[in-house]
């Protein structure tokens, strides 16, 4: 389990790098740092499904973050340190973090399923459905509501990202603008 | 051969993508394809299919995909995916029920042709993924362009 840690503390540290640091390109790889760490810690606790989909979304993420901010002309303002603020966070990290040691000590062991409905699927998925990747199985079989929701959900975004970022409506407002001046 | 007009990457990065764009492309359709059977699936396939044609912009610069893949199409396909997730949906009603896997019957678990509705269902939600994403980046890189021509 060592190695789990060394890659929590990694993407702890990514997190903060990301935050702290200035230039823009260097906090977009490290926002990618804990992705790639997320992906590797996923491939040991022996979820390849989740992993995969983690990578490549990160990788898409990555480039898109690149592509966004870079060569942008975002302005960047340095606030000032504000002591009460600084306090009620630290206050407030302090009592998340007692309670979740709290809560997980009230949990059963890592990896011990919750409920007994999730014993159903890996004794029936391949002679309910016939699909050897039972994780495959249960979201386009068992699950297949959910999955029609977050296709739904991505569809809804494509929309808007396509609306909002439109370059013909663009250009037809500027030319009315310099029909008026 | 003036460096300075030539749009994209170092000959170095665009002879490495014209070798391997074809295999990422084969292997996002083998996690489709096999979605049912191995790790992977309809979103990871699809979305590295979308990272297939934006490797080829990226190298070859803004434009290089438009000749396959333009903007257009992109709607196009996302759409035709989800119409496609739907109407599989809807078939269902008429066997059981909403989403209803009306195929299961068919083929040996563990071959490709298995499962039943599944491997359907994995290329159309891979239709959508990746035509929408890809759709997202070249509405980006667009705007970008239009950003610096109003400079």
């Amino acid at each position: 389990m060592i190695e789990l840690y060394v890659l929590l503390g990694l993407m702890i540290a990514g997190a903060v790098i990301a935050i702290e640091v200035k230039n823009l390109l260097s906090a977009v790889v490290a926002v990618g740092i804990i992705g790639l760490a997320l992906s590797i810690i996923f491939l040991l606790l022996k979820a390849p499904d989740v992993a995969l989909t983690q990578i490549v979304v990160e990788i898409v993420a990555v480039i898109l973050l690149i592509r966004a901010t870079l060569h942008r002309e975002i302005a960047l303002k340095s606030c000032g340190t504000r002591p009460f603020g600084a306090f009620m966070g630290i206050l407030f990290i302090g009592l998340a973090a007692v309670a979740a040691i709290v809560t997980f000590n009230s949990l059963a062991p890592f990896g011990a399923p919750l409920m007994t409905v999730s014993e159903f699927y890996p004794i029936n998925a391949i002679a309910g459905t016939g699909a050897i990747n039972v994780v495959s199985s249960i979201i386009l079989d068992y699950r297949a509501y959910d999955t029609l929701g977050e296709a739904t959900v991505l569809f809804t975004a494509v929309i808007g990202v396509l609306t909002v970022m439109r370059s013909v409506g663009k250009k037809k407002e500027e030319d009315l603008q310099e029909k008026n001046e | 051969m003036s460096k300075e007009h030539d749009p994209g990457m170092t000959v170095i990065v665009k002879t490495v993508t014209r070798l391997t764009v074809g295999l990422i492309l084969l292997y996002g359709i083998y996690i489709i394809l096999h979605g049912h059977l191995t790790p992977g699936g309809g979103f990871a396939g699809g979305v590295i299919i979308a990272l297939a044609f934006i490797n080829l912009d990226l190298a070859f610069g803004g434009s290089a995909s438009a000749k396959i893949f333009s903007k257009g199409k992109t709607g196009v396909v996302e759409a035709l995916g989800a119409v496609m997730f739907l109407s599989l949906a809807l078939i269902g009603l008429k066997y059981g029920g909403f989403l209803d896997n009306f195929l299961y019957s068919d083929g040996n678990p563990g071959q490709l042709v298995s499962a039943g509705i599944i491997p359907l269902e994995n290329i159309a939600i891979s239709l959508k993924v990746g035509a929408g994403l890809f759709g997202i980046f070249l509405t980006l890189i667009i705007l970008q362009k239009f950003e610096s021509e109003k400079k």
